[in-house]
């Protein structure tokens, strides 16, 4: 399907986004500055993007510890998840939670997740939910090769199944969970896909460094599963540029494939290079948008270190409602 | 004597008892790290450094890498210990337990009493515990307290890293369940280990400071806190015993009584939740067999009732501090 101007430059400038403030925070972090874990999403902003797209403010998805793309995509504030990333208490979950939990309810974002394995049997309430309101709204649990080991999402699958919930799985496979390879831990001959097929899910597949084709896997999955047909699954093939945290010395890497995924494997120059050839975007149009994308990013790291910090009495706060 | 650190003294116990006894299996996610990857096994050789070369020694049947499975593991540890194997299973933060509940409180803890006393249970859970390192909720947390409430489970909380050895080497070989509570932030610290076949056994406390004012009960990582102001206070002629508790099940009830009967005071530092906490169950304890002995009321120097937050500030506000231990012994002696 073609896709208009406004579509494609809106997803190169959230997929640019998203690798510059990853791409920030790597330098960031080698200076001390920002605390605890911080996993790096660079490599699969197609695949973030690709899927969100898609959806509305009333659709949910839940994320991993590996969020921040799927955060921006989905439309959250991104000075404020600067903020988050520094501990501010004008964060997104006022320095409470971090790199590894950012949430935004307000954007059906409900949550990147320390706990692998933990988004998707929520996935299914919150698809519940919308089978529940009948509105045709749908929920996205991202998953990566790792977590489809896990026997949350395992039963995440079935009850999805079994209660025809509204209900989208989305794995992202980039070969490695932590230092471990997709080859050991995924015992099945076949993909991720398939297992999710066995579940009694129908199945796509695309290739999560290709916006285009997630996208338009995505328009496909959308259609059938909001139509009422139940859960449905996919797998995207992609990459992750950068160590499973920040400071992994990645020796389990094959020689040259750092270079060679950059080089090959990058979602934006794909992009840049498909657009430009089909004369859909001039190359002047994409560094407009580089640019733009550069200034947010430096004034959201600004606003970030000029933040208020939060105090001692903060910690007491935002544990019950009322109590 | 050598001089090591603690992550040292894990890998080095494991390896020891794996080489004496053929047995003894380990199990975990990335323990080998690269399996399956173009960097091949020990690429990387499990996140902790405390495994490493275990896999090149003992092989794929001794040294199983696992995928991202909690319940699996520590369900397979069961069934390794059932079937006669000494499984030391690894939990990459004490977190996880969350994943894998089931298998630790209504298996590994239940089967000897609901068997009748016919099974045993040989299985190790080493797990990565603690806070200080801004990790947030979800891996930070220190879950001593909850699995000392669960009946059929031992919990070790080695402070030292000749503490690791005597009392991992005790856990390996114990017929019993042992949950082994390693600080994230005593893996780099470095100590004397005794040399040979060094065991310590479980329910004997370690008295590390002798005074004669105050009680400070601990463990884990705050062991090092609390002696840091017995140390300062001492000057000032305030004595303490520092009471480094090394196992919360079982409970040296003795070591505490005997010591709050000369003191009257007891504090206790402890890193994990405040209610129904191992704090708690020591103040009752004393409150209970030593009552006429305290001179004043028992404080209790924890975290808030809330979870573990993100913030370098928040947290550091958010655990127990020398600072915060300093004032407690202030204000326990300046009571009436
Ligand atoms: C329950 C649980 N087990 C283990 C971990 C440690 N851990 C964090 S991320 C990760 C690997 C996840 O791999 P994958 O699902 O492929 O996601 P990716 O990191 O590739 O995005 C592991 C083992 C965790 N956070 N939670
Ligand atoms: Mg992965």
């Amino acid at each position: 399907m073609q896709l208009s101007r406004d579509v494609l430059l809106r997803a190169y400038r959230q997929m640019k986004v998203i690798r510059e403030f990853e791409e920030r925070l790597h330098t960031e972090i080698m200076t001390g500055e920002i605390a605890g874990f911080t996993h790096l999403y660079c490599g699969q902003e197609a695949v973030a993007v690709g899927v969100c797209e898609h959806l509305d403010s009333v659709d949910k998805i839940i994320s991993t510890h590996r969020g921040h793309g799927h955060c921006i995509a989905k439309g959250c504030d991104v000075p404020t998840m600067m903020k988050e990333i520094w501990g501010s208490s004008e964060g997104t979950c006022k320095g409470k939670g971090g790199s590894m939990h950012i949430a935004d309810l307000d954007h059906g974002m409900l949550g990147a997740n320390g706990i692998v394995g933990g988004g998707a049997p929520i996935a299914v309430g919150a698809a519940m939910a919308a089978k529940i309101d009948g509105k045709g709204k749908v929920s996205i649990a991202f998953s990566g090769d790792g977590a489809c080991n896990q026997g949350t999402t395992f039963e995440a699958m079935n009850m999805a199944v079994v209660t025809k919930a509204p209900c989208i799985f989305v794995f992202e496979n980039n070969h490695y969970s932590e230092h471990t390879g997709f080859d050991y831990a995924v015992g099945t001959n076949l993909d991720i896909a398939s297992r999710a097929e066995a579940f009694g899910m129908k199945v796509w597949r695309g290739n999560g460094v290709d916006f285009f084709s997630v996208h338009e896997t995505m328009r496909e999955v959308l259609e059938y599963v909001r139509a009422g047909n139940g859960p449905a699954a996919v797998e995207f093939d992609t990459e992750r540029f950068f160590g499973h945290f920040e400071g992994d010395p990645q020796r389990y890497r094959g020689e040259g494939e750092l270079d060679r995924i950059r080089d090959e494997r990058d979602c934006l120059k794909i992009f840049r290079e498909k657009v430009t050839q089909a004369k859909l975007l001039e190359g002047a149009d994409l560094d407009a948008v580089d640019a733009d994308v550069m200034s947010l990013i430096e004034a959201s790291v600004e606003g970030a270190r000029a933040a208020p910090r939060p105090t001692a009495e903060d910690v007491l706060t935002d544990v019950y409602i009322s109590y | 004597m050598a001089n090591m650190m603690y992550r040292e003294a894990v890998l080095r116990t494991i390896f020891e008892e794996m080489e004496r006894d053929e047995n003894v299996v380990m199990l975990g996610e990335d323990i080998v790290g690269g399996m399956g990857t173009a960097g091949g096994p020990e690429a990387i050789g499990g996140i902790w450094s405390t495994s490493t070369g275990l896999f090149g020694k003992f092989g794929a049947n001794r040294v199983i890498d696992t995928p991202i499975s909690e319940s699996a593991i520590i369900g397979a540890a069961n069934g390794l210990a059932l079937s006669g194997k000494r499984p030391i299973a690894e939990l990459m933060f004490a977190d996880f337990i969350g994943v894998s509940l089931d298998q630790i409180w209504n298996q590994m803890g239940k089967f000897r009493y609901m068997f009748g006393g016919k099974s045993k249970c040989p299985a190790v859970v080493r797990m990565a515990y603690g806070a200080g390192f801004n990790a947030a909720p979800q891996h930070s947390q220190s879950v001593h307290s909850l699995l000392t409430s669960m009946p059929g489970l031992k919990v070790v909380i080695p402070s030292t890293p000749a503490d690791v050895v005597g009392l991992l080497r005790t856990a390996i070989r114990d017929d019993d369940p042992v949950m082994f509570l390693e600080h994230k932030a005593l893996y780099a610290t470095k100590g004397e280990v005794p040399d040979g076949d060094y065991t310590i056994p479980f329910g004997h406390a370690r008295l590390t400071r002798a005074g004669q004012d105050v009680t400070i009960v601990t463990c884990g990582l705050m062991v090092g806190f609390c002696e840091r102001v017995a140390d300062k206070l001492a000057k000032e002629g305030i004595g303490c015993d520092v009471i480094d508790l090394r196992t919360t099940s079982p409970l040296d009830e003795e070591a505490i009584l005997d010591s709050v009967e000369v003191t009257g005071r007891l504090i206790v530092v402890d890193e994990s939740t405040p209610r129904c906490s191992i704090a708690t169950d020591i103040v009752a304890l004393v409150a209970e067999k030593a009552y006429s002995s305290l001179k004043a009321p028992s404080v209790m120097v924890m975290p808030p009732h809330t979870p573990v937050p993100f913030a370098r500030e928040l947290e550091s506000a958010y655990l127990p501090s020398t600072d915060k231990i300093e004032a407690a012994v202030r204000k326990i002696l300046a009571w009436r």
